[in-house]
C-alpha cells in the first residue's frame, strides 16, 4: 500500500516537473531530486550532471547530436496515416492522428533522414515518443521500409533510434503487420551488407522491441531504460508479485545478454562512428 | 501411427484427453456451451432423446415430429450463424471444445514425428512440432498447443510460448530449409506469455528473431490461424507466403479485452473493442492481410474435428505443390513484396 502511494505521489508530481523542463532556469532532477541548472542539463544532452540520469530527449536533439552539421534531410516527411479500420473509442482515430499532428508538429511517430555520422554515410530515424506514445502503425512502417530502401540504394548505414510503446493499436491487424514489414525489410538491409545499428531508450517496449529494436547487428541502449515486451504492469497482473527492482532495466537486459552495450548520450556518437568505422569499412571508397 | 503426438503428450505428463472428441456431436455431451449455441445444442439434445425414445417404443409416428424438429434445428443453426457477431465469433475462436493443433495434426498426417526443444534452455510445451508426412508429401509443421481442462492446460501453458518456445520453431525451420521442407504452421495462442522468466529470456528478442528468420527463410511457409491469432506471439509463426484463417478464428493487434482496458479503462466493454478491432478472417480477408478461409462446419470447427481437418487438408493439397513449384528466389520475393504493400497512408 505504502509503494502504491509512494507511485501516485511521484505520479502527480512529475508533470509538474516536466512542465519545468520548459519554463524554468532550474530544474528539479526525477533521480537525484537535485536542483540542475538549465542550461547546464542542455549542455550535456538532457543528462543529469549530478547522477547521470537520462532525461527524455526530442527526436530534433538525437539527429543535431549525431547527424554531422549541415549533413541532415529528412525525407518521407509528409507521409501521414489513414485510418483503415473507420477505429473509433471515445475519439475517432482520425481525429486523434490530427490532434496529434497539431500538438507535436509531427505527421508521425518517426522521423527519418539521411546524413553523414562521423563522415560515414547514414540513414537515421528517431521515433517520436510525444506522437500517440511512438505507436507504430503504416506510417512508422513505411518510412522504415522506405529507410532500408534508401541505405540500400546508396550504400548507407541505418540507425534506428526507438521510443515506443509498442504497435498501434487503432490500426489493428494492420499495425502487428508493421513487424513483419519491418523484418522482412531488415532482411534485405542484411542481404546487401549494410550495418544497422539499433539504439534503444526509455521506453521501448511491445511490438517494436519484439521487431526492429531487437534486430540490430548492434544495439546500444541508454542507461537505465526500460525495455521489453510486455509492460511491466501486465507481467506484475500475471504473476500477481511485484517486479524485482531495476527489472526491464538496459542494465538488466546488457546483464541477461539481450545488448552490446549501454551507451551514455555524451558517449553516442563516437560509439556510433566506432562501431560504422569497423563495420562500412569495405563499403566507403575512401 | 497417427496418434503418436497425443500418445507422446500423455508420456511427458499431459493428459492428452481429447483423442476420441473429434466423434462427439452433441455440445451436451461434453458440457461446454456459449450462451447463443445453447436454444439450438437443447432442440438436438431433445431430437436425440425423441429418436432413442423412438427406437426403443417402435413409436413410427415420432418420425414426422422428429423430421420437423431437425429441419428447425437446421433454419436455427443457419440464421444464428449467418449473423455472429465479432465478439461471437471471438468466443467460438476460444471455445475451450475446439480442436487444437494436435487434434489437426493427428488427422491431418500419416505420421509426425514430434521433435523438442530449443537446445539451449528447454522445451516449451505451448508450442508443438515436428516432422510430418501427408500421402507423398513431406513438411514440417509447427503450432501453437493448447490444453484442454485444467492438468493439461497448465502443462501447455495456455497457449502462451516462452523464448524458447519459439526459439524450438527457428531451430527447426533451420531443418526444413536444409532439408527442402515446406512449412505448415497453426496459430492458436492468447499471446506470448507475460512473464518474469520470458521477459529474463528475451521474449522480444525471439519474436524479433522468429520472424527475421522467417522472412528469409528459402522454403514455402503457410499459416492456418485455427483458433486465436493473439498479438505478436501469433505473428512470430505466421510470416507466411499464404494466410488462412479457419471460419470462426479470429488475429488481433490485441486481445479486446486489453483494448477495452487501455481504450475505455474497462474490460467488460472487450465485445464493443471486437467490434472496432476488425478481427474475424472476414475482416482481414477485405483488408488484406490473409489470402483466404477455410469454412468450419455450421455450428463451428469443435462440432466436428473430422470434417474441419478434411477442409484444412483439401487447402494444404491445393496450395502446397504449387507453392513448391516456385523456384526460392521468386518464392521470396514474392513474399517480401506482400509483406512491403502492407500498409494504409497517404502522402502530399
Ligand atoms: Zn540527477
Amino acid at each position: 500500500m505504502a509503494l502504491e502511494w509512494f507511485r501516485r505521489e511521484r505520479s502527480v508530481i512529475s508533470p509538474e516537473q516536466k512542465k519545468s523542463t520548459t519554463d524554468a532556469l532550474w530544474i528539479k532532477c526525477e533521480s537525484c531530486s537535485e536542483i540542475v541548472f538549465k542550461q547546464e542539463l542542455e549542455k550535456q544532452h538532457l543528462v543529469c550532471p549530478k547522477c547521470s540520469f537520462h532525461f527524455a530527449m526530442e527526436g530534433s536533439a538525437y539527429i543535431a547530436m549525431l547527424a554531422d552539421e549541415g549533413s541532415w534531410q529528412e525525407t518521407d516527411s509528409t507521409l501521414r496515416s489513414l485510418d483503415p479500420l473507420s477505429f473509433k473509442d471515445s475519439k475517432k482515430y482520425a481525429d486523434r492522428v490530427t490532434a496529434s499532428i497539431r500538438s507535436t508538429g509531427k505527421n508521425d511517430a518517426i522521423t527519418i533522414g539521411s546524413c553523414a555520422v562521423g563522415g560515414f554515410p547514414a540513414v537515421l530515424g528517431v521515433m517520436e515518443f510525444s506522437f500517440m506514445g511512438g505507436s507504430v502503425g503504416s506510417v512508422v512502417g513505411e518510412k522504415i521500409a522506405r529507410a532500408v530502401d534508401h541505405a540500400i540504394a546508396a550504400d548507407r548505414a541505418l540507425i534506428l533510434i526507438s521510443r515506443s510503446g509498442g504497435m498501434r493499436m487503432q490500426e489493428g491487424m494492420v499495425s502487428l503487420m508493421q513487424m513483419a514489414k519491418t523484418s522482412v525489410k531488415l532482411t534485405q538491409l542484411g542481404e546487401a551488407g549494410l550495418p544497422y545499428i539499433s539504439i534503444l531508450t526509455n521506453p521501448t517496449t511491445g511490438g517494436t522491441t519484439a521487431s526492429f529494436s531487437m534486430l540490430g547487428d548492434v544495439i546500444f541502449a541508454e542507461p537505465g531504460a526500460l525495455i521489453g515486451f510486455a509492460g511491466p504492469r501486465v507481467i506484475k497482473q500475471t504473476i500477481g508479485q511485484d517486479l524485482p527492482p531495476g527489472f526491464q532495466r538496459s542494465e538488466f537486459l546488457l546483464e541477461k545478454g539481450f545488448l552490446d552495450r549501454i551507451v551514455h548520450r555524451s558517449d553516442l556518437k563516437p560509439t556510433v562512428v566506432q562501431a560504422l568505422r569497423v563495420f562500412m569499412h569495405s563499403k566507403v571508397h575512401a | 501411427m497417427s496418434k503418436t503426438a497425443t500418445h507422446e503428450a500423455v508420456k511427458s505428463g499431459a493428459a492428452h484427453s481429447n483423442g476420441t472428441a473429434g466423434t462427439v456431436k452433441s455440445g451436451f455431451a461434453s458440457g461446454f456451451v456459449l450462451d447463443f449455441e445453447k436454444p439450438i445444442v437443447e432442440l438436438e439434445h431433445k431430437i436425440a432423446e425423441m429418436r432413442t425414445l423412438a427406437e426403443s417404443s417402435g413409436m413410427k409416428n415420432l418420425g414426422v415430429e422428429i423430421d420437423r424438429m431437425q429441419k428447425k434445428a437446421h433454419r436455427m443453426r443457419e440464421e444464428v450463424y449467418s449473423q455472429l457477431s465479432r465478439w461471437q465469433k471471438v468466443q467460438l475462436a476460444r471455445h475451450p471444445r475446439r480442436p487444437y493443433t494436435l487434434d489437426y495434426i493427428e488427422r491431418l498426417f500419416s505420421g509426425f514425428l514430434e521433435l523438442h526443444g530449443d537446445r539451449a534452455f528447454g522445451d516449451d510445451h505451448a508450442i508443438v512440432s515436428g516432422i510430418a508426412e501427408m500421402d507423398n508429401l513431406k513438411m514440417l509443421v509447427i503450432g501453437h498447443q493448447k490444453g484442454r481442462g485444467t492438468k493439461e492446460n497448465i502443462y501447455r501453458n495456455f497457449g502462451m510460448a516462452n523464448p524458447e518456445g519459439y526459439r524450438k520453431s527457428i531451430r527447426l525451420l533451420g531443418l526444413a530449409e536444409k532439408f527442402k521442407l515446406p512449412v505448415v504452421t497453426f496459430v492458436d495462442t492468447p499471446g506470448a506469455y507475460p512473464g518474469l522468466g520470458a521477459e529474463e529470456r528475451g521474449q522480444a528478442e525471439a519474436i524479433a528473431r522468429s520472424l527475421y528468420e522467417m522472412a528469409r527463410l528459402k522454403v514455402p511457409i503457410l499459416t492456418i490461424v485455427i483458433g486465436e491469432g493473439g498479438s505478436g506471439g501469433a505473428l512470430a509463426l505466421s510470416i507466411a507466403d499464404r494466410i488462412f484463417m479457419l471460419e470462426y478464428s479470429i488475429y488481433s493487434v490485441i486481445s479486446p479485452e486489453g483494448c477495452a482496458s487501455i481504450l475505455y479503462r474497462d474490460a467488460a466493454q472487450a465485445p464493443q473493442a471486437a467490434e472496432s478491432l476488425k478481427l474475424t478472417a472476414d475482416d482481414l480477408l477485405e483488408l488484406g492481410i490473409i489470402d483466404g478461409i477455410i469454412p468450419e462446419p455450421k455450428g463451428g470447427a469443435h462440432e466436428n474435428f473430422d470434417e474441419t481437418a478434411q477442409s484444412i487438408k483439401l487447402r494444404l493439397l491445393d496450395t502446397l505443390p504449387e507453392l513448391l513449384r516456385e523456384p526460392s528466389d521468386q518464392l521470396m520475393e514474392a513474399r517480401h513484396r506482400k509483406y512491403e504493400r502492407i500498409g494504409y497512408f497517404l502522402e502530399a
